[in-house]
């Protein structure tokens, strides 16, 4: 493996590290006092230190250091969480998120927010801890797992003092694993050997009988026993590494005649008491370590808890993108040829005796299955985006000085990758758009009797197929009349317009409308709702929009659960066979000619329900025919465009509704104008997949003023 | 598809000649993944006269392109030995609608000549040399000039 193999795979472990972050962090804020969640945390931050270290990333190192140090300082219990430190450790959070971010593109991160942040962590320290980078020496701070539970100890106990030699007794059992991942017990000893007086004792009782002996099994155990003035958090953290590929059990005895705290550890320790040392390793006690926190007696849950410690998340593999979707594609060649072989044995007209139908029926079952496990590879959980959007949260409503909680439900949900990234900017830009004008300043909320703090619930779930993202927030709800008053303002819809509630939310949607009356630092970035609306449009999704007055307005996101296939209708132009997205069709209808009137001398517009809709030929905006044919003849495809409100789309005929692969034409050809991607029809022909929103633009001039002759279109590329 | 020959040594290089807008062309065997029997193309909208469609190539889709067309020598006409050669380089794979293909050429490098100076700067790039073969000259094709879809390449 190569360095740079090396180095982006510890970034992709902080990626995962700084998940279980922020996870660990919104925990903390639930529960301070859980110290499972802060050792989480504290692990977290630990490992980057570690992989930085060895990445020379000095300015990660010693930030993660000093945030490492603070955290210690809650898991010793000296200090107590209260809401400003808990906002400190989350922008600390962020503020590794970008060192690590800054060290993977090896560019300079922003030093002054570092710089306060690590004023402000450094704070939290005694005089000795600052500074000191390439200082490790946290360890003097002990970590007392018990101290939540068993309450009557740690406020009683004063402080052992730090140069009180304590006898540990440990049982160490490595697992086959521990030797596999390369490990040497040996190393551990000396480690151990370093921190004081060190007795080694091999019990031999688990070796088999010589004809049962493997030589790859794990059969030695050993019992030691330390003389150390080092509280247990530093024994622990030489096992560190181990600790989930061993049996290990720490309890520990006062040099001083000990209080009977737990008659199971001294009983225990009696009975294992080891014979005398066959392997005797002695050191030097280490000197002191300055500033050691509170050397609380170490209980004996300490033991039960590393046994207690979850294994680890399940086994994961790492895959190099390109191959599951080589893999993807090549499942999607069998789905099509799957359809061939049907169509063509169908053809055949086989008699009934040849049962090959039900052959084939589970040919088809099993392609779909595969074709579905192998999407389910791509799909990731929600829960990375939704972290992402607690920064967000956080982020603008200290800009805006409105109080915000995040609230996510169903970040399990599992969503393609590739949406994922793509959804990532339009849901930032809806989540800060919710903090800043969704909910309401704290005093407005108090006067409306709700809470001060505005929650933003952010949700995703499958349903039917599609995936739902929902951004809720508990605010004012929308200003309709506001909404409205802007629009006309902006000359977006005529003064007399009668518009339904919908339509007035809808009108977010409209490029260059912006609410806002003031613009805040925040969200008046020169970026819409439709900017949103279009990403989540390119994601064949699309977004909608409820609200009511005092209650909160809720965005809708609905997607296709993967971006290889699509509901499409089967279609012809011009003796063409061409697919157009379900989702863009709001319906199909078969005109009337009483519904049909001409403007200009080709221009036809088709009155449904009153409205007069435009009617595009789909064929001569392809440039595939001279003119617009007739309309009364065909089908007309009722689509909403973002160019020209409603539009009617006339194709010769709608053939079928099915399932689609999509191929991409950008690969080997390039973009053309009307056309988002290809796809293979049963008979192994490539038939074009049609987009609408470009379709229409095509003629930019009015469709229906039929004097213009069909766009001359010399570029090859939109 | 071609069986795999045996590779050239260090100066030969081997070339596949085939003939279009009746002038004979060759191009270089490795760039060549496969050679298909002409079948219906779809077509694309807003295209070149010289971009014929796009064909299902094994899942994949690659444009066919005229390539007499491409050179400005008209449009192929339609005839039983058209064959469309699948060439492939930079990662793009495209098809090229040739008249017919006539043989392997295995020549040095010393035999591939420089392309005369004629004025057409676009023919000039989309040929890299010429080789001579007894009485005729066969043209090498610049593949990367074949596809390179943003340049107009001749009027």
């Amino acid at each position: 493996m190569s360095r740079n193999a090396i180095r982006d795979t510890f970034f992709e472990e902080c990626e995962e590290l700084l998940e279980a972050l922020v996870e660990g962090l919104s925990a903390m804020e639930e529960d301070a006092g859980n110290m499972d969640v802060v050792n989480a945390v504290f692990r977290a931050v630990h490992s980057i230190k570690g992989g930085a270290g060895a990445f020379a990333l000095g300015r990660l190192v010693s930030f993660a250091h000093t945030f490492e140090t603070v955290m210690d300082k809650v898991r010793s219990q000296e200090l107590m969480v209260d809401e400003a430190l808990m906002r400190l450790f989350h922008r600390s959070g962020d503020q590794l998120a970008d060192l690590v971010e800054a060290a993977r593109d090896e560019r300079d991160p922003n030093a002054e927010a570092e710089a306060t942040i690590l004023r402000e962590l450094e704070a939290y320290l005694g005089e000795e801890e600052q500074g000191g980078d390439e200082d490790f020496s946290f360890d003097a701070l002990s970590l007392d797992f018990g101290t939540s539970a068993d309450s009557e100890q740690s406020p009683e106990y004063p402080e052992t003092p730090p140069s009180a030699l304590r006898q540990f007794d440990i049982r160490f059992k490595p697992s086959r694993a521990l030797y596999a991942n390369g490990h040497e017990p040996l190393l551990l000893f000396d480690a151990l050997a370093e921190l004081g007086t060190l007795t080694v004792q091999a019990d031999l009782s688990f070796l088999p009988d010589f004809d049962a002996f493997d030589p790859n099994d794990a059969v030695l155990a050993w019992q030691l026993q330390l003389e150390t003035a080092e509280p247990e958090t530093v024994l622990h953290e030489i096992f560190e590494f181990v600790e989930s590929l061993c049996e290990l059990d720490m309890s520990v005895t006062e040099e001083s005649d000990t209080p009977d705290f737990d008659m199971e550890t001294v009983t225990e320790t009696a009975v294992m008491k080891p014979p005398p040392a066959t392997l005797v390793k002695s050191a030097k006690v280490a000197s002191v370590m300055p500033g050691a926190g509170s050397d609380g007696p170490p209980s004996p849950r300490t033991a039960a808890a590393s046994k207690e410690e979850p294994r680890g998340p399940r086994p994961t593999l790492r895959v190099d993108l390109e191959r599951v979707d080589r893999l993807i594609n090549t499942v999607g060649e069998l789905i099509i040829n799957q359809a061939m072989i049907s169509q063509r044995i169908e053809e055949l007209e086989l008699p009934a005796v040849a049962h090959l139908t039900n052959e084939l029926e589970a040919y088809k079952l099993l392609a779909r299955d595969i074709q579905e496990g192998v999407m389910a590879i791509r799909a990731q959980p929600a829960k990375p985006l939704f972290q992402r959007m607690s920064r967000i949260v956080r982020e603008a409503s200290e800009a805006t000085g409105k109080k915000a909680r995040l609230v996510t439900v169903g970040d399990s949900t599992e969503v393609d990758k590739t949406v994922i990234e793509r959804l990532a900017d339009p849901l930032t830009h809806m989540v800060r758009n919710a903090v800043d004008h969704g909910l309401e300043k704290p005093e407005k909320r108090t006067e409306a009797g709700k809470d001060t703090i505005g929650t933003i619930r952010l949700s995703a779930s499958h349903r039917s197929g599609s995936v739902f993202i929902e951004i809720a927030d508990d605010g004012a709800g929308l200003n309709r009349a506001r909404i409205l008053e802007k629009a006309i303002e902006k000359g977006l819809v005529v003064p007399e317009a009668e518009l339904s509630e919908a339509e007035i939310d809808n009108l977010l949607f409209l490029p260059g409308f912006s609410t806002a009356s003031e613009v805040s630092n925040l969200s008046g970035r020169g970026v819409g709702m439709d900017v949103v609306k279009n990403a989540v449009a390119a994601l064949g999704g699309r977004v909608s929009i409820t609200s009511s007055p005092g209650a909160g307005t809720t965005f809708t996101i609905v997607l296709p659960l993967t971006l290889a296939v699509m509901d499409g209708f089967v279609i012809s132009v011009a003796d063409q066979t061409m697919v157009i997205p379900i989702a863009s069709i709001i319906e199909t209808i078969r005109p009337n000619r009483r519904d049909l009137h001409s403007i200009g001398t080709k221009g036809f517009v088709i009155s449904v329900r009153g409205a007069y809709v435009p009617i595009v030929d789909v064929a001569r905006n392809l440039g595939l025919a001279p003119g617009a044919q007739d309309p009364g003849n065909g089908v007309l495809l009722l689509v909403s465009t973002e160019s020209q409100g409603l539009t009617a789309l006339r194709v010769e005929a709608i053939h079928d509704q099915r399932q689609v692969v999509i191929k991409s034409l950008e690969s080997n050809y390039g973009a053309i104008p009307g056309v988002s991607a290809a796809t293979i029809l049963g008979d192994g022909k490539i038939a074009l997949i049609l987009d609408p929103q470009e379709l229409v633009k095509l003629q930019p001039a009015a469709p229906y003023f039929a004097a213009v002759t069909s766009p001359r279109m010399e570029l090859r590329h939109a | 598809m071609l069986d795999v020959l045996e590779g050239p040594t260090e100066t030969q290089f081997e070339f596949i000649t085939f003939s279009a807008g009746n002038q004979s062309f060759c191009l270089e065997i490795t760039q060549i993944r496969e050679i298909r029997r002409w079948t219906p193309v779809t077509k694309l909208p807003h295209t070149p006269e010289d971009v014929l469609g796009v064909m299902n190539l094994r899942g994949a889709v690659i444009p066919i392109f005229d390539l007499s067309a491409r050179f400005g020598l008209g449009k192929t006409v339609d005839n039983e030995r058209n064959v469309v050669i699948v060439a492939a380089a930079g990662g793009t794979t495209v098809g090229l609608l040739v008249e017919s293909v006539s043989e392997i050429l295995s020549v040095n490098k010393s035999s591939i000549q420089e392309t005369p100076d004629i004025k057409s700067e676009a023919a000039r790039q989309a040929i890299l040399g010429v080789i001579s073969v007894g009485e005729s000259m066969v043209r090498v094709v610049n593949l990367d000039a074949v596809l390179d879809t943003d340049g107009g390449m001749v009027a």
